[in-house]
């Protein structure tokens, strides 16, 4: 189980505001359904997931890219044809 | 063209390139397929404006194969939600009963079609968001095999849950739209097995239908499990033989599938930064808050939900026992369904436990999340699944669902097409 | 282990040198063309779309696997490594994390003491490229950040060796081997900027281990090294501790610093990529045939053309250099190797210059005028550099100058002469006095105009005398 604090941190690793007012329902809705996830805990080892076993291969030839202007189309800000992003601190 | 149930999100009527099997056929596309030169929002105000530069590989398909598209449809935002209750830009009505959610995460597609405004629609089904909107509504939703569609172009929410499929009025129509749609794609790794190219036969005549118990469980509308059980009666009389069977698995598969999909989204969507596209974050920031703002501000609370699920299952410390035992789980599901087609050909049940809920009755999470218990097991194994309808409760419509082998569309569809036969003869 | 040993372990990140990619087929021959000019909706990381793997980048992988001696299992497989940068557009990295293409392997350098060293690796990965990231707005910090996604999907493989290294040299050799070897294969082009990056972890025995990051050269390399050690042994003198921590290398200073970022380990959440099937490549290793390596490169040096060790391994330690030595060995295979790594080397290292840079034919004629005696060692050099400065043929260049050899006659000429003219060197010499043949000599040198050839000279000079 979880407390706010603990969802604080999750929402922070995932880079996703959860606003203080509404912390304690979300936190009691969250707690119920890893409650119900639990039930994985009686789950035998029985079966590795296995998954489809072909490899898929691209041929390195060159395919044409898209023309600068449309790389910066549904930017919402760009300067001398780089895309704008806040800075890291 | 009136939308009063709010089933599009943009409207365009732009015809195929060229003649072909659709050539003068309607087609809507849910609003998490990308096409190129129209809005793509996935239901989300954090792409409103968003427009792609390129055409998902269906679409082109489309285009290729003469259909117009009509437009964009409504869905929960990123397909997480089972009634479109979630989109970001308001909730579709059921065509039905305006009162009443058209099911999701595909409800614009399936309200479309149902309201006559598109003859066809695609939608995508993660854990039933094809074909619980076609149950609720009354129309027939098909989820292919994972992997006889190609995925390039659809936005991701659950990479190894997900499917693009076909909706319409008739399994005709679902069968002509999905051979256009299942071509290969070497831009999609995960493709696997032949196009679908088959014509519908009308026939179980010499099928065995297994029918899981788990199927008709506890949670199930007592009169929708009676609708369905008729149904089966039906095909038994079209000549398959009917067969009890178990699923034990199925106690396992919900949570598989929930903990699945939202470690997957919480992935998929950490790309919504509101740089490349999106509202834009407030570059006088610094990149950490400007990031938090953007989505705390634009995601919805569901989807705000499902990031933190996902990212708490991949956390240090938790992926052995979240993850890491879903994917088991999940093996065990797939390996349920291989031993009951061992015996059987087909698996029956309803698609959805209720008929469709009221707008705003579902206010709980995890109440939601139950509506999809019979849905997902499909999506964990990536076998073919059909919803027709099958007559209604209270006048709301009821959805017989049928499950084939992984690759074995064909049969589903025979034995759909031999039930809608049957019915509306 | 001593008790002050020194003790690296290096991450190293290098470009391979596809046409493509390593997801998409967008060109990755970026660096002459504008931002944001080599980049498609899938390295762009649009919604919806997908990555392909490029076949060849799995290739030379597997050749760099194969060339290090490496494990490779059977299936290996993609993993996303989650974390958000305004670099990296998908919030993910394609990496590969617990199933990684090869395992173990070993690089082999010249040990510190003499002798071979084996260096341990650890394993080898692919991985792809994020973006670049350029800061603008005035002051010390950057107001915000411009983001270019031309270099984001270029396949990177990621070699990571045990700690066995013990100094900043052998460090600066294993990165030399490996660059060398990389060349060797076709799968590297060092001359691209940025196509190699290190990270290096150092640490005194008994004490923590610092991360160092962003080191983007070679010489680099050994001066992060060098520099964190002394920080290191300092703060051990003083009794202080050594943090655990991260530390950022500033190429212009020389200095690493302490990262301005929460020291926090990150939580990158990884999970096998869902979009790509395993990939079981492990039966292409038979097919793989690797060209001759270095190594073999240099015995075969010593072998085929009788160059000593040291020579041998100058010469070979870079593919061009290897390929330009045996373009102009010619007859005098000794004379040519002294000539390119002793004289050739030093002038174009002057002039911050490549062995690219030299026309192999217009070298050789110089070395056959010096061979056969044409000019002198000395006119060599200066003819050497005209060569590689001008675009003048080096006949043309002895000729307009008059640096040939002058004929026998002048010479006897000169030494008649001087001999007459220095009468008391020549008694001083008949004295005892070797220093006078000097002297003497340089007299005839002299005259000739320094054109004889000295040891000529000396030698007929002391005949003469003799007589």
């Amino acid at each position: 189980m979880v407390n706010e604090s603990d969802v604080r941190r999750i929402a922070e690793l995932a880079d996703v505001g959860i606003p203080a007012e509404v912390l304690p329902t979300f936190t009691a809705q969250f707690n119920r359904i890893l409650e119900y996830f639990d039930i994985l805990d009686t789950l035998g080892d029985e079966c590795t997931a296995k998954r489809p076993l072909h490899t898929v291969l691209r041929e390195d030839v060159v395919s044409p890219s898209l023309p600068q202007e449309a790389v910066l189309a549904n930017a919402a800000e760009d300067e001398d044809g780089f895309v704008k992003a806040p800075r890291v601190m | 063209m009136d939308d009063r149930f709010n089933a599009y999100l943009l409207r365009s009527d732009v015809p195929g390139r060229r003649s072909g099997p659709l050539a003068g056929r309607t087609v809507a596309i849910k609003d998490n397929i990308s096409t190129a030169g129209m809005e793509t929002t996935c239901g989300s105000r954090i792409l409103k404006g968003y427009v792609p530069p390129y055409d998902a590989h269906v679409v082109s398909l489309l285009r290729d194969a003469g259909a117009t598209i009509n437009g964009k449809t409504n869905m929960d935002e990123f397909g997480m939600g089972t009634t479109t209750e979630n989109s970001g830009f308001g909730p579709t009505l059921n065509p039905v009963d305006t009162t009443r959610v058209p099911g999701g995460s595909s409800g614009g597609s399936a309200a479309a079609v149902a309201a006559g405004l598109a003859e066809m629609a695609l939608g995508t089904d993660t854990g039933g968001s094809i074909r619980c909107p076609a149950a609720f509504c009354g129309i027939v939703g098909f989820k292919p095999t994972y992997g006889r569609v190609s995925r390039y172009g659809l936005v991701a929410y659950a990479n190894s849950l997900e499917t693009i499929g076909p909706m319409g009025r008739t399994v005709g129509d679902i069968s002509a739209l999905l051979r256009v749609i299942s071509r290969p794609d070497p831009r999609d790794s995960t493709m696997q097995g032949l196009p679908y190219e088959h014509d519908p036969v009308p026939s179980v005549r010499g099928r065995t239908i297994g029918v899981p118990a788990e199927f008709f469980g506890e949670g199930v509308d007592p009169r929708v499990a009676a609708k369905v059980r008729d149904s089966i009666e039906t095909l038994a009389a079209c000549g398959a033989k009917v067969v009890p069977v178990s699923m034990p698995t199925m106690k396992f598969a919900l949570a598989a599938y929930y903990i699945t999909c939202t470690s997957e989204a919480s992935s998929n969507l950490a790309r919504y930064d509101g740089v490349r596209f999106g509202p834009g974050a407030e570059v006088q920031r610094s990149w950490h808050d400007a990031f938090t703002a953007v989505r705390a501000e634009h995601f919805g609370e569901e989807v705000r939900r499902r990031i933190l699920l996902g990212t708490f299952a991949l956390s240090a410390g938790y992926y052995g026992r979240y993850y890491g035992k879903a994917q088991t789980a999940r093996a065990q599901v797939a390996a349920d369904f291989e031993r009951l087609f061992r015996s059987v050909d087909l698996l029956a049940g309803p698609t959805m436990p209720t008929v469709a809920f009221r707008l705003g009755e579902l206010a709980d999470p995890l109440s939601m999340y139950l509506a999809d218990i019979l849905t997902v097991p499909a999506n964990l194994a990536g076998v073919p699944a059909i919803s027709v309808p099958c007559g209604s409760v209270d006048g709301l419509p009821v959805g017989l669902q049928l499950m084939g082998r992984p690759f074995d569309d064909e049969t589903v569809i025979d034995a759909a097409a031999a039930f809608e036969a049957e019915v509306t003869a | 282990m001593s008790a002050d040993q020194v003790i690296i372990g290096l991450e190293i990140h290098c470009q391979l040198d596809t046409r493509t990619k390593l997801f998409c087929g967008c060109s990755t021959d970026y660096r002459d063309d504008g931002p944001n000019t080599h980049v498609c909706p899938v390295c762009l990381g649009l919604p919806g779309t997908m990555p392909a793997v490029n076949r060849r980048a799995v290739e030379y992988a597997l050749r760099v696997a194969k060339a290090f001696n490496c494990e490779i299992p059977e299936e290996c497989e993609f993993s996303r490594k989650n974390y958000f940068y305004p670099d990296l557009p998908k919030g993910y990295q394609i990496t590969q994390y617990d199933r990684p293409l090869a395992l173990g392997g070993h690089i082999v350098i010249e040990a510190e003491e003499g002798g071979e060293k084996k260096v341990r690796l650890t394993r080898i990965h692919m991985e792809e490229d994020p973006g670049r990231l350029v800061h603008r707005g005035g002051g010390a910090r950057a107001r915000y950040s411009l983001v270019d996604y031309n270099r984001s999907g270029v396949p990177l493989i990621e070699i990571v060796t045990e700690p066995d290294l013990r100094s900043p040299k052998e460090a600066r050799r294993l990165l030399a081997k490996l660059r060398a070897t990389l060349e060797y294969l076709g799968v590297f082009d060092s001359e691209k900027e940025g196509s190699l990056r290190v990270d290096a972890n150092v640490s005194i025995a008994g004490h923590d281990r610092v991360e160092i990051k962003n080191i983007s050269s070679y010489k680099g390399v050994e001066k992060a090294l060098t520099f964190e050690i002394t920080r290191q042994r300092s703060l051990i003198r003083r009794g202080a501790t050594v943090e655990r921590e991260t530390r950022h290398f500033v190429e212009a200073r020389g200095t690493t610093t302490a990262s301005r970022s929460k020291v926090e380990e990150h939580d990158y959440r990884y999970f096998p990529e869902p979009d790509l099937p395993p990939l079981r490549v492990a039966s292409w290793l038979d097919d793989i045939a690797l060209p001759e390596l270095p190594d073999a490169r240099r015995e075969r040096f010593m072998q085929q053309y009788g160059l000593s060790i040291n020579h041998a391994r100058t010469l070979t330690g870079d593919l061009r250099l290897a390929e330009f030595f045996e373009a102009v060995a010619g007859e005098d295979p000794v004379l040519a190797a002294t000539w390119v790594a002793d004289t050739l080397l030093g002038e174009l290292n002057y002039r911050d210059r490549t062995i690219a840079t030299v026309d192999p034919i217009r070298f050789r004629s110089l070395l056959s005028l010096v061979g056969s005696g044409t000019i002198t060692d000395r006119s060599g050099v200066e003819v050497l550099r005209l060569v590689l400065d001008t675009p003048e043929e080096p006949a043309s260049i002895v000729e307009r100058l008059g640096l040939a050899v002058t004929g026998d006659d002048a010479v006897a000429t000169a030494i008649a002469e001087v001999l007459a003219e220095q009468p008391q060197a020549v008694a001083d010499y008949r004295a005892g006095k070797g220093a006078a043949l000097n002297y003497l000599a340089g007299q005839v040198m002299k005259k000739t105009r320094g054109r004889a050839d000295p040891r000529e000279v000396g030698r007929r000079l002391a005949e003469a005398l003799a007589e």
